[in-house]
């Protein structure tokens, strides 16, 4: 009998996670220019302090759990946490909440439940939930877009903001916070304002916030990109936008004069980056492609539920989060049958 | 001290302690911890009730029928905690309102029970009170511990507001940790005390685990240096 004989490993190639991880950097890419361009350099300095910190503490639990630091490190999984992390944080967020958030999710949320590939729960979104129930005031202070500032936040004043929390001379403490298009959209519905009146104010474009739109617009491009290369498959994503978009069509059919329009929902705040970058997170997200569809549409109807009748302005984090919680029951009814097994 | 006391004591401390081990009563344990005071005057009561429940149901051991045996414990249980309620009531009111619902609430810590049911229905009076009061010690340990963590972490500062447990005399005890602090809200909310109670496990598990690989290694030299002397 003339037999073939293979031998494993069958994989060829790059090791696929880092390459997953790679590209998932690449696609966030355009969206952290705009971020940058439109709410100035503490972006940038946010990514190379959670960058740091992500891999400091990655290293150290490794070496706690006496794992081959090389292999796991280069894998890029903590980068990826870290670059979600930092841009989901208002830009000028002083050191330390960066640093707790950054820890809290590699160190809890990652390497206590095993590590990477064992996390039940997305690691960026237990720290950005963490922060936001720790520290309401820090988390909640955005920056108003360059264009409608007072005056222009500069790199070195950046960084004196988010080391040392003063507040450099020529700027005023209205140049560096301002309600964000969702908090506002809030705010001033819950005043009786409709909300075709609250976008006259000047924070407001045609879709949703100025700036916020682009922003979510990038966000979008990236994951678009991440489909194309096939890192992530469509579903989670079309599904968190689709359901998002559907109640939101359907509540402003009902009522034009109390809720914003479903454009205003698809381009504010986290809906992009939750929908392509942090929804579809492979480890902690639904496997099966019934249980993807399921996962995504819930993620949407609970951002807007969280987002118009919760307590916070913005609902990606809490619904990432709870749905992970379904996933394992998710996963469980949406096996597809073997095929030619009973049903 | 006879050997069995002394396992009592190891048992109840540390070996099967009712909050690392037993994981019992976490309910009001992760509720009231959140500043060393609260914890404190939880694990008092308790303690107090787990030496009262214990002795009276050794007591009365060889009078309880078998098979109604878990009603008698609650009804002996809940007569002590409902005159501890009062006493507390009485002499630490304020502290009394702020722990509320958790002190009735000790009638149904698992770990009373788990001991009535566990050592005192079956031993003498002297070991069953140990028991009690060792069991409740460890508990109070845990308590105490994990407040105490809980309250730097969360507002910075220690034994905030003893006065309501030592008087008015206790209202300097407070000790501020850290100067100037913000707060990390998270420990102070029940999150916090799921995940410090899961550290001090984890603490207590590592600290056995290195005390059996030093055992291990610590009669393997031994033997190592005495397997020349073995004649052939």
């Amino acid at each position: 009998m003339g037999l073939f004989k293979l031998t494993p490993p069958f994989l060829s190639g790059t090791n696929r996670v880092t390459d997953h991880m790679v590209q998932l950097s690449l696609a966030l890419f355009p969206a952290i220019i705009a971020l940058v361009y439109y709410f100035g350099p503490g972006v940038l300095i946010n990514i190379i302090l959670a960058t740091g910190v992500a891999l400091a503490s990655e290293a150290l639990m490794l070496n706690l759990r006496q794992r081959p630091i090389k292999p796991y490190l280069s894998d890029g999984s903590a980068l990826v946490t870290a670059l979600l992390i930092a841009v989901s944080l208002p830009p000028l967020s002083p050191w330390w909440l960066t640093t707790v958030g950054t820890l809290f999710a590699i160190i809890f949320a990652k390497h206590l439940y095993g590590g990477l590939g064992y996390n039940p729960f997305n690691p960026a979104m237990v720290a950005y939930v963490l922060l936001l129930i720790s520290f309401p005031v820090e988390m909640t202070s955005w920056l108003p877009i360059t264009s409608l500032a007072e005056s222009q936040v500069t790199f070195s004043s950046a960084l004196q903001i988010i080391f040392t929390e003063q507040l450099p001379q020529q700027l005023s403490y209205d140049a560096i916070s301002a309600a964000t298009p969702l908090d506002m959209m809030k705010t001033q519905i819950g005043l009786l304002q409709t909300p075709s009146e609250i976008m006259e104010n000047p924070v407001f474009s045609r879709f949703s916030g100025e700036g916020w739109q682009w922003v979510n617009f990038w966000f979008a491009i990236g994951g678009i990109f991440l489909i194309y290369r096939k890192i992530i498959s469509w579903h989670i994503p079309v599904a968190v936008i689709v359901s998002l978009a559907t109640i939101a069509f359907i509540t402003w059919l009902i009522s034009p004069e109390t809720t914003a329009s479903p454009l205003f929902h698809l381009f504010s705040g986290a809906t992009m980056i939750g929908a392509f970058f942090i929804a579809t997170d492979p480890v902690s997200g639904a496997t099966t492609i019934k249980g993807r569809l399921i996962f995504g549409a819930g993620i949407g109807l609970l951002t807007y539920v969280i987002r118009v009748w919760g307590g916070y302005p913005d609902g990606i984090a809490f619904a990432v989060i709870l749905m992970n919680m379904l996933v394992p029951l998710i996963d469980y009814y949406t096996q597809p049958r073997v095929y030619g097994a009973n049903k | 001290m006879t050997p069995l006391y002394k396992s009592i004591i190891r048992d109840g401390l540390w070996k099967n302690n009712p909050a690392l081990v037993q994981l019992l009563g976490l309910c009001p344990l992760l509720a009231v911890s959140n500043t060393v005071i609260n914890g404190l005057g939880l694990g008092l009561a308790t303690i107090l009730t787990l030496v009262a429940s214990n002795g009276i149901i050794s007591l009365c051991r060889h009078h309880i029928p078998d098979e109604a045996r878990l009603p008698v414990f609650v009804l002996i249980i809940a007569s002590i905690v409902t005159a501890i309620e009062l006493s507390m009531s009485a002499w630490f009111h304020e502290l009394y309102l702020i722990l509320g619902i958790f002190i009735p609430l000790i009638v149904t810590n698992c770990a009373i029970t788990g001991r009535a049911e566990a050592f005192a229905a079956r031993n003498p009076v002297g070991p069953a009170i140990v028991d009690g009061f060792m069991m409740g010690i460890g508990f109070t340990a845990v308590l105490v511990l994990l407040g105490a963590m809980r309250e730097i972490l969360g507002q910075g500062t220690l034994f905030s507001e003893a006065h309501l447990m030592f008087g008015e005399i206790a209202r300097h005890f407070t000790i501020i940790v850290i100067d100037d602090y913000r707060g990390f809200l998270i420990a102070l909310l029940p999150p916090g005390a799921f995940i410090g109670l899961g550290l001090i496990v984890a603490l207590k598990n590592v600290l056995d685990a290195r005390q059996v690989t030093h055992n291990v290694s610590a009669t393997t030299t031994l033997a190592e240096k005495h397997s020349p002397q073995v004649p052939n």
